[in-house]
């Protein structure tokens, strides 16, 4: 099945000679949330850029809805909405002329009932008359928002939508995605936030230095990089880890009633059994078990840092 | 290539334009208004009563088209080079690049716009004139064409002016530079004719003399050089600032990566 957006061979070279993307290809389904991860400068940017038709590839190409970016450059762009990282907007103008008007650049006609739609979705509908330069940050981000979706875009870029937004506003825009997605677009963010991805994205890319390094599922990202620890928890606490016990990576916390032991969800053995075993030989008794999935974050660590002990190979 | 266009991008370009102008309504005339009536007094007043009769024109009417072209000359390429340059100072020229209009759709608008608004004040302008000086308009089509004509191009010169431009500094130093000095240079206050031979030679290379002698003579049917050659020169001119913004937006110079 052809995706909605078909990215083959990408690349991007600056003129002195800055390879900022190179040969990325990927496929996106309709309706999927996609989240792009990526250290500063990495290409994530770039790569949503010349989709949407800011920069100009050196090389591959991109189809959206079938359309190619640069011969359908039209009909592609009707089908896609930005949300740029930094915030423009015309200070002076309303928020619903800022609406009105972007709605207008994508060739629509006037829809108000459709505006105060997304307006009103986005908690923007009470500000509709004040000016840009008025709102708060979190609400200019919003503006943006409902720029994107004026004229009914089948795909959403998000460029670091949260960043530099509190908690509160983060979990807002989180909501908003949430909405989108039962509304059926696709959507791409680019974040640093890792929570970010693992709370929204149904597929993970990671993108170092200007390559594609993997996109899969998240559940199957995490699955497949995500080590486990298990925690235990004594009864009494202990000085040491026994002597017996030792060569396995077990972890004493200080106040010696948890023991933590970090094991591979991939290995055939686990070792879980055989620890629970020999604590119990010791005649250590175990109060509880719980085991943690390692976050996103470490998955994220140890790919770039793989892909950092490549290039050193 | 009609089909292709994307109007209500234009409309929304325009309209978007046209309400900057209209929100503030009062600064947008009111300095032309008063520059001119500033002008008639110094020059129509003071100087004129000296002066009476340029070839058989009271002095008072016949610096009216100069001073008309005069504020299209500035409105137009003023307007027209904030109006692009204030998007990427803002950043939000990015909605232009990302959404689907292309050159033709984003010149059409703001363009159009500058010319508009160009046309309007120096329309303001010539209202404010009848209550200073008798002006007769001997050809009012060709009066209006050369207007028309005069804010297309000087719109599309300062549209151009705004894409280049990477500071205000930048903005403000062609028309102040260069516009400013071609006007009065260009007979918008004398006629060529009363220059010794060498300078008026010099002053035909001046692109602007042409402009403000076809106006002149859409009203007096008075002109430096034949009205055909006018028309001409603001047709080439027109021409070439189409070809490079053509190129400036194909090749996204200071406009994409």
């Amino acid at each position: 099945m052809t995706g909605i957006i078909e990215i083959d061979n990408l690349s991007k070279e600056y003129g002195g000679g800055t390879k900022a993307l190179t040969d990325v290809s990927m496929s996106i389904e309709e309706g999927e949330i996609i989240a792009l991860l990526g250290p500063n400068g990495a290409g994530k940017t770039t790569l949503i850029s010349i989709i949407c038709g800011l920069v100009v590839p050196t090389g591959g190409s991109v189809r959206v809805g079938g359309y190619d970016i640069g011969k359908d450059w039209r009909a592609a762009r009707k089908l896609i909405g930005l949300v740029p990282q930094e915030i423009a907007l015309e200070p002076f103008e309303s928020v619903l002329n800022c609406v009105r008007f972007t709605r207008g650049l994508y060739g629509e006609g006037p829809d108000d009932a459709y505006i105060e739609e997304v307006l009103r979705s986005l908690a923007l509908w009470e500000k509709r008359d004040a000016a840009t330069k008025e709102l708060s940050g979190g609400m200019k981000r919003r503006v943006l928002i409902a720029k994107a979706l004026a004229h009914r875009p089948k795909v959403l870029f998000l460029d670091e939508p949260t960043a530099g937004v509190d908690v509160a506003l983060r979990r807002e825009m989180w909501q908003v995605v949430e909405g989108l997605r039962r509304e059926g677009v696709t959507i791409i963010l680019t974040t640093h936030y890792l929570e970010e991805a693992e709370e929204m994205a149904d597929r993970i890319g990671v993108i170092n230095k200007g390559q594609l390094l993997l996109i899969k599922p998240k559940d199957e990202l995490m699955g497949e990089f995500g080590g486990k620890t298990l925690r235990i928890e004594l009864d009494e606490p202990l000085h040491a880890i026994p002597s017996e016990l030792a060569g396995r990576g077990l972890v004493l916390a200080p106040d010696g009633l948890e023991i933590s032991y970090d094991y591979d969800t991939r290995a055939e053995r686990t070792g879980i059994a055989r620890l629970l075993g020999d604590l119990a030989a010791q005649g250590i008794t175990v109060r509880d078990v719980s085991t943690r999935q390692s976050s996103l974050e470490e998955v994220f660590i140890s790919l770039v840092q793989e892909d950092k002990a490549e290039d050193a190979a | 290539m009609m089909a292709d266009i994307n109007w209500p991008g234009v409309w929304a370009i325009f309209h978007h334009e046209m309400m900057r102008f209209f929100r503030t309504i009062w600064q947008s005339l009111a300095s032309p208004v008063v520059s001119t009536v500033l002008y008639f007094v110094v020059f129509g007043a003071a100087i004129g009563g000296r002066i009476q009769s340029v070839e058989g024109v009271p002095y008072g009417a016949f610096i009216v088209p100069g001073l008309m072209m005069l504020t299209v000359l500035q409105q137009s390429v003023s307007n027209a080079s904030f109006g692009i340059y204030f998007p990427k100072f803002s950043g939000t020229i990015y909605e232009y690049l990302v959404s689907p209009v292309g050159w033709v759709e984003v010149t059409m608008g703001f363009v159009g716009a500058a010319a508009a608004k160009a046309i309007l004040i120096a329309l303001i302008i010539l209202l404010t004139s009848f209550g200073f000086v008798g002006v007769h308009i001997l050809h009012p089509f060709w009066m209006l064409a050369f207007l028309f004509l005069t804010a297309l191009g000087f719109s599309l010169l300062g549209f151009i002016l705004g894409l280049w431009a990477k500071s205000f500094e930048q903005l403000q130093i062609v028309p102040m530079m260069v516009i400013t000095p071609l006007v009065f240079l260009g007979g918008a206050f004398y006629s060529a004719s009363m220059l010794p031979p060498f300078w008026e030679a010099v002053a035909k290379l001046n692109p602007v003399l042409y402009l403000i002698s076809g106006f002149r003579w859409s009203f007096f049917g008075l002109a430096d050089v034949p009205v055909g050659v006018s028309l001409v020169a603001v047709a080439i001119f027109i021409g070439i600032c189409f070809a490079i913004i053509r190129w400036i937006f194909m090749t996204g110079w200071r406009l994409r990566e």
